[in-house]
């Protein structure tokens, strides 16, 4: 079976500095995969590299098979990848409704028509409240996006990124930036996405991280240092020396 | 978790949307002023139809620069283009039929704005405003280059169009020129409502709201903006054919620097990504220029300027904004006693 994602051999660097090297990475369907590493491992490099917002020196990107590498980052969002943002990146000036509502628009082509209302499609519309529903945004609906707290709005992050149907999707520490008092909703919507998409997660929380992935791949300074089941991940002494001892709470004992 | 029932709301949110694109009572008011005026001030209907005119060229900018925040300084081009191709057409190829000018002049001129787009589209901010402005210039210079054909900033004097639909002869209050310039401008209008209110309009909003977001749900984003600044390079156009049939004249300053930064100033006055902001800003920025310069032919422009530092101080988004901030204001008076 052709794997959802698949990373081959990437590299990209900045002038001097190699930020993904000799990268390999693959996605079953419906994987639940984590990718975590120091600060400046280059984990949000590695996405956009596969979203294709950058481009590799070298290596391929494969979605369901197709070699992607050449193509743009909108090509790619229409095949079926979608990803979420570390930092917000939402339509502020529009209303909730609207950000979904010109997602599926986008999706489905309907962007290319000049001349009929957008509001004329009712079924856009219901689709997008769908969605907002699954959610619990449906209250936040008319509300412009830079008026909902910032956890309602990583949400709508969420809720944009599922509205493009995605077959991969890309989640850049969805629960950055929120009160550990809201997160939990955040983490409960990651926890229960459809299993047919194939997910990677970029979190910094091991708790979530070891609840919620089958499969984990630890990066450091670009290169994989390691991958594996959770189980494996957690008892591997080297990982614990490079990464995880700055965390306090390995193991999940800290909320006891 | 209350488990409220969310179906209510989704109808009002889903309603909004089914009933944001319908005329509303207020949209017919500027229409009712440009006709009461026609009917109260006969004898300045030469002015009348230059204000109609430039509102045009607002609008052709508003679909750019407001709804997709394409920052251009060369806007005076398409005008400029479209000004030429009934000027050179009358005068040098003998082809005076008003109404078929205009249709070529939007062709000649979209077709400049598909060209032009394609290449610099692909940039943005000071980058953009630099190149639009060198374009402007090249299309100046370029006729300054032929002043043979051009005429040159002499200009094409003296042009002769035939009747409107072959009947209407052009009068010398300016009258059927401004009926001409206002069915256009309705005309014009209609197409710009349309498109801003469908999905590709709502497209262009998201591009100005957050192109990397765009890019990420799989929008064609330069397709996007060369397609809008196409049309509204050729809505420029037909304001600018207007301008050279309505004069009988043209020359090469429809090319200026100036005629680009005003029509910004206009809009920016009136309101941007607003579709009647263009109405209010040029109005209102024509009415002031021609009573400003009566009363200090030398000094004018200050108090153009002064307007303008107001308008930016206290009315960031121009005089529709600051309506929609008394209605606002107004209903939540209403609301609680």
């Amino acid at each position: 079976m052709t794997a959802a994602l698949e990373v081959k051999d990437l590299n990209r660097s900045f002038g001097a500095l190699s930020v993904t090297r000799d990268v390999n990475l693959a996605l079953e369907r419906g994987a639940r995969h984590a990718l975590i590493g120091p600060n400046g491992a280059g984990k949000t490099t590695l996405i956009n590299l596969i979203t294709g917002a950058l481009k590799p020196n070298s290596g391929s990107v494969l979605l369901n098979g197709e070699d992607i590498t050449a193509i743009g980052q909108a090509d790619r969002a229409r095949r079926g990848l979608a990803r979420t943002f570390q930092i917000n990146q939402l339509f502020r000036g529009l209303t909730v409704l609207e950000n979904l509502c010109m997602t599926i628009g986008e999706r489905d082509g309907h962007c290319n028509n000049l001349w009929r209302s957008a509001g004329a499609r009712r079924v856009v519309i219901d689709e997008a409240l769908d969605h907002l529903q699954s959610l619990r945004l449906v209250d936040d609906a008319l509300k412009l996006v830079r008026e909902l707290p910032y956890g309602r709005q990583r949400l709508v992050e969420i809720a944009i990124a599922l509205a493009q149907r995605p077959r991969v999707l890309l989640l850049d520490e969805p629960a950055a930036g929120v009160p550990s008092s809201e997160s939990h909703l955040i983490l409960d919507v990651v926890a229960a996405l459809d299993p047919e998409i194939a997910v990677l997660i970029i979190e910094h929380d091991m708790d979530v991280v070891f609840r919620f992935a089958k499969e984990i791949t630890v990066l450091v300074q670009g290169a994989v240092f390691t991958k594996g089941t959770p189980k494996e991940i957690q008892a591997n002494a080297d990982v614990r020396a490079v990464y995880l001892g700055e965390e306090s709470g390995l193991g999940g004992t800290r909320h006891g | 978790m209350a488990a409220s029932d969310p179906t209510p709301m989704r109808e009002r949110a889903a309603e909004y949307l089914l009933r944001r694109h319908r005329f509303r009572a207020y949209e017919a008011l500027p229409w009712l002023i440009a006709i009461a005026a026609f009917f109260v001030f006969p004898d300045r209907m030469t002015f009348g139809s230059q204000v109609l005119i430039m509102i045009m060229f607002a609008l052709s900018l508003d679909l750019i620069l407001g709804y997709a925040g394409i920052v251009t300084l060369g806007h005076a081009a398409f005008f400029g283009v479209g000004a030429y191709v009934v000027g050179l057409g009358a005068a040098r190829l003998g082809y005076t039929e008003p109404i078929s000018g205009l249709v070529a002049a939007a062709l000649i001129s979209a077709l400049v704005g598909f060209i032009t787009g394609w290449f610099l589209l692909r940039y943005r901010g000071l980058t953009l405003l630099m190149l639009t402005l060198a374009t402007a210039i090249m299309f100046q210079e370029a006729g300054n280059l032929r002043s043979d054909i051009s005429g040159g900033y002499d200009g094409l004097p003296g042009l002769v169009f035939q009747p409107l639909l072959g009947k209407f002869e052009y009068d010398l209050y300016g009258h059927t020129n401004y009926v001409y310039a206002l069915v256009v401008l309705a005309v014009m209008f209609y197409f710009v409502r349309r498109i801003t209110y469908s999905p590709f309009g709502q497209a262009l909003t998201g591009i100005r709201e957050n192109v990397r977001r765009m890019h990420a749900i799989g929008s064609p984003v330069h397709l996007r903006l060369v397609t809008v600044y196409t049309i509204a390079a050729g809505i420029a156009g037909v304001a600018g054919a207007l301008f050279t049939q309505t004069n009988a004249y043209v020359t090469l300053t429809v090319f200026d620097f100036e005629n680009s930064a005003k029509v910004m100033v206009m809009l920016i006055l009136g309101g941007t990504g607003r579709l009647y902001g263009a109405f209010a800003g040029a109005a209102v920025y024509m009415l002031l220029e021609d009573h400003l310069s009566k009363l200090s032919p030398t000094f004018w422009q200050f108090g153009i300027g002064l307007l303008l530092v107001l308008a930016v101080l206290f009315a960031r988004r121009g005089i529709l904004g600051l309506f929609e901030d008394a209605s606002a204001y107004i209903a939540k008076k209403r609301s609680k006693p």
